[in-house]
């Protein structure tokens, strides 16, 4: 490996690094705007100025220069300082001192470099410019006199998202950042724009003015608003979640958030379910905890124990999962499930319902076959990786479902199972040609009646290409919620004899009906006496007898398992709101009550006998490396039938209770989702 | 250099004429077709050749045209200052050189003249013919003051040759570009005054030469 010296000492680095890259290895910090490690170099800001010999007798930008053998690069000369100084000066000149009302103060790389290479005193005496302020969407507040002109918005939403809506329009002073005729930026993406912008002319609208960002408690957890459980630090004041902030994982989100799981925060603050509730002569009051609990052990204990079934929600812990399995196995039930979408998938094959490549590891595909899946909506980062490898080159995407604009190129094969049953050339000729082809299942594949056959199918497909092969799985299930690895990893399917999410809440089937926080499913038919135990007053609570307020995701620490498999934990942020009590512990409380309690009474009780019953959940964080297994043995061989595939997820903004109660998610699916459908009708 | 943003009042749509597509094709022709865009700004040239101006529906159409993002092609058009995105006179578009060399040789009479006759700068004259600009330097410093109307240069100009030919236009007629002192190009006034001996230009000063320097490879040392 090439050496270069970095202030006189030696550092390695391979070949094709920057300066800024090699200097950053020997561990000095460079100052820098413009400069990302995952957008493309700019090179306009000039604060990364080094000395460099040999070469001319000047500074240079650092992160524009490739690193050579036997250079040697000063970080912290004289001339360097002073270069560095001398482009703060030039910054600042046009830079308003409105820092104490400015959103990003606090946050800012320009305040805080400022103090490192600025000037006590302004030499500059002439008016300063102003620039006005641009519409950007419900995501982005703008204040472009703050612009530094760093361009590093326009290179995300180009490059990494796909949505070429933000470019710099004009020259000189007169420079600027807009979208074409002020339009709003249409990308899943938008958020990340603020995150990147160094200073303070983007910011997040929806929390605009909200918070300074020393007030706030920071706690690192996971997202639940997909199946990719992107890593998040929710910082909170007081009893209130204020914002969600990305935090690097390599493996998943990279850095970047979508919008959903970003701005989803205001509705843990609305509609809140923070008491338990009693329907008494058809209407809800409000009831204590002693009350609702007996009155729900009665009709449990009252019932038959095949007339009694529980439906697991898409964002439900592990643990809370496992509470209800555990509580209702003990009852004699055999009706648990849950897949509110009735999907087939579950049984003794763990990597027949994971993304067995991993989210990183779709990079490696060379060929990519998206089934039934939508994966701008259902999971915005893992198609930003897809477009990744689709703008390198490397390798080809085709589509059975809907024909949606994805960002990238895609061939078209057709709409569903038909093009299933017999796959044109082009779909067969892409999956021989490649070395590693991937096949992405997406939920709406799987949902109705044709699911296993298709899944059979698939399965039978991936066997024939070799889509499984020696240190290559390219079978890859995309869930779209959060729970449900976890809960087919743990068997939250039905027993012998059980009835699925779909038959349970069919007329006259059960007589004691317990919605684990599930809300897609419509319960309304049942007739059974239903118990709601969830976080908000949404669509299960509606139609529910009994309300059991439960804890939301920021507000217990719990299990959740990715669609890859990947097991992680989230943390408590903030305590449940009013008497709200976290999940595990009202089944537990429950438990005892109709006499079957449950062996455990604290939380690391739970997750050791969850961690004994099912190993998988053992190890945090870890991704085992797919195993190799027969995919052809998956779901029921049978007619695939004509069956148009659609996404699960017809509007992401407004897809679990949280997401319904959230005013700026309301406010996103109009802007997004309510022009495009009113265009298809 | 004044902030460019696309004019309040925009045409309803805009269309390539025949012969505009023509040409844009010609020119889209030149580079392969993942990379059409590199035509954007022979384009934009050729649209404001048809309109005179550069429009929003305009920006739009070559977007479209060149499948690349509106916000692209905008860019490119706000950047160069020799795309008009507003409309400009129809008989003239007078844009007087204002940078230092013309500076000193009387730019700002001849703006004085513009200022009078057609109104104030940058803004369409009341009767939609003439529009005048202050531009940075031309490159015809040796012939300065000077300014470029439509597509030629009229040179070596004074106040009143100014007036000259803002009247000639508004009369219809077609004012001869060029010096209006009767140099050639940027000769010396009254003609060339060195290399004038005519045995420069009939061949009899050329030499015949016998080797090229560097014609045969060198011979490596023993």
């Amino acid at each position: 490996m090439p050496v270069a010296k970095v202030n006189g000492v030696d550092v390695e680095f391979e070949p094709g690094m920057t300066v800024l890259q090699v200097a950053e290895r020997a561990g000095e910090e460079i100052p820098r705007f413009c400069y990302h490690e995952r957008l493309s170099i700019a090179g306009n800001c000039r604060m990364c100025l080094v000395e460099v010999k040999p070469g001319p007798p000047k500074p240079q930008a650092s992160c524009a220069l490739p690193a050579a053998d036997g250079q040697e690069i000063f970080t912290d000369t004289p001339m360097v300082r002073k270069a560095r100084e001398g482009v703060m000066e030039f910054l600042l000149i046009n830079h308003p001192l409105d820092c104490p009302i400015c959103d990003q103060g606090g946050e800012c790389d320009l305040q805080d470099q400022a103090m490192g290479y600025g000037r006590d005193g302004s030499r500059y005496a002439e008016n300063k410019r102003a620039v006005e302020e641009k519409h950007m969407g419900p995501t982005i507040k703008t204040y472009m006199t703050r612009c530094i002109q760093c361009t590093r918005c326009v290179r995300f939403i180009t490059e990494v998202a796909g949505v070429p809506d933000i470019g710099m329009i004009s020259r000189g002073e007169s420079a600027e950042i807009t979208t074409y005729l002020e339009s709003s930026v249409n990308s899943e993406l938008s958020g990340n724009v603020n995150d990147l912008c160094p200073v303070g002319a983007l910011t997040h609208r929806p929390w605009a003015f909200h918070y300074r960002p020393w007030e706030l408690k920071k706690t690192e957890t996971i997202d639940v608003m997909d199946a990719l459980g992107s890593n998040i630090r929710a910082d909170a004041r007081g009893s209130e979640v204020m914002r969600v902030l990305p935090r690097v994982h390599e493996g998943i989100n990279e850095e970047w958030l979508s919008d959903k799981s970003r701005y989803v925060v205001d509705g843990l603050t609305t509609r809140r379910l923070d008491r338990p509730f009693v329907r008494e002569n058809g209407k809800l009051r409000a009831a204590s905890w002693d009350e609702a609990l007996g009155v729900v052990a009665d009709r449990l204990k009252a019932a038959s124990a095949d007339l009694v079934g529980v439906v697991a929600g898409d964002l439900q812990d592990a643990e809370s999962m496992k509470a209800a399995l555990d509580l209702f196995r003990a009852l004699g039930s055999a009706h648990t499930d849950c897949r509110q979408d009735g999907s087939p998938l579950g049984g003794d094959t763990r990597e027949g319902w994971l993304f067995n490549s991993g989210l990183a590891g779709i990079e490696a595909a060379d060929a990519v076959l998206i089934v039934g899946a939508d994966p701008r909506v259902e999971a915005p980062l893992l198609n930003t990786r897809l477009r990744k490898i689709w703008l390198s080159g490397q390798a080809e995407v085709a589509l059975i479902g809907e024909q949606v604009d994805l960002s990238y190129d895609y061939n078209w094969l057709g709409t569903g199972s038909k093009t299933l049953s017999k796959l044109p050339k082009a779909a067969t000729d892409m999956l021989s040609r490649a070395e590693r082809p991937a096949i992405i299942v997406g939920a709406g594949a799987l949902a109705g009646e044709t699911g296993p056959a298709v899944l059979n199918a698939l399965g039978a497909l991936a066997k024939k290409y070799g889509v499984i092969a020696d240190g290559w799985n390219g079978f890859n299930v995309l869930h779209t919620a959060a729970s449900r690895v976890g809960g087919l990893d743990m068997g939250f399917v039905p027993g012998e004899g059980g009835l699925s999410a779909t038959d349970m809440v069919k007329k006259g089937q059960l007589d004691v009906l317990f919605l684990l926080g599930a809300d897609e499913i419509d319960a309304s038919a049942s007739g059974a006496f239903t118990v709601y135990l969830g976080s908000h007053g949404d669509r299960g609570a509606h139609g529910a007898d009994v309300i059991l307020p439960g804890a939301a995701y920021t507000e217990k620490s719990g299990l959740y398992v990715n669609t890859e498999g990947r097991v992680q934990m989230a943390e408590r942020v903030v305590f449940p709101k009013g008497q709200a009590k976290e999940d595990w512990a009202i089944l537990r409380a429950l438990s005892e009550r109709v006499g079957h309690t449950l062996p455990y009474d604290t939380l690391d009780q739970l997750r050791g006998k969850l961690m004994a019953d099912h190993p998988t959940f053992g190890r945090i964080d870890y991704l085992a490396p797919a195993a190799a297994f027969d995919p052809s043995k998956l779901g029921v061989k049978g007619d695939l039938g004509d069956v148009a595939f659609a996404s699960p997820i017809r509007d992401p903004y407004l897809s679990n209770p949280i997401a319904r109660a959230s005013a700026t998610m309301a406010e996103l699916s109009a802007q997004r989702i309510a022009p495009v459908a009113m265009a298809a009708e | 250099m004044s902030v460019r943003r696309l004019a309040k009042e925009q045409p309803a749509s805009f269309a390539f004429s025949k012969a505009t597509k023509a040409k844009c094709d010609w020119w889209i022709a030149k580079y392969p077709a993942d990379r059409k865009q590199s035509a954007v700004i022979p384009i934009l040239w050729l649209v404001q050749k048809q309109e005179g101006w550069v429009s929003e529906p305009a920006i739009r159409a070559i977007a479209e045209l060149l499948d690349m993002p509106t916000i692209r092609v905008l860019e490119v058009a706000t950047f160069y200052t020799m795309f008009m995105l507003e409309p400009v006179g129809t008989s003239a578009l007078i844009q007087v050189c204002g940078t230092t060399p013309c500076m000193l040789r009387g730019a700002g009479d001849l703006m004085a003249v513009c200022k009078s006759k057609i109104g104030p700068k940058d803004k369409l004259s009341a009767d939609g013919r003439f529009t005048w600009q202050e531009v940075e330097c031309l490159g015809a410093c040796a012939n300065a003051p000077m300014a470029q109307i439509n597509d030629y240069y009229f040179e070596d100009l004074t106040a009143d040759d100014m007036a000259q030919i803002i009247d000639d236009f508004a009369a219809g007629k077609a004012p001869k570009p060029g010096s209006r002192v009767g140099r050639a190009s940027s000769e010396p006034e009254g003609g060339a005054l060195t290399l004038t001996d005519p045995a420069l230009y009939d061949g009899s000063a050329a030499k015949p030469i016998k080797k090229l320097p560097n014609s045969a490879p060198e011979k490596a040392p023993a």
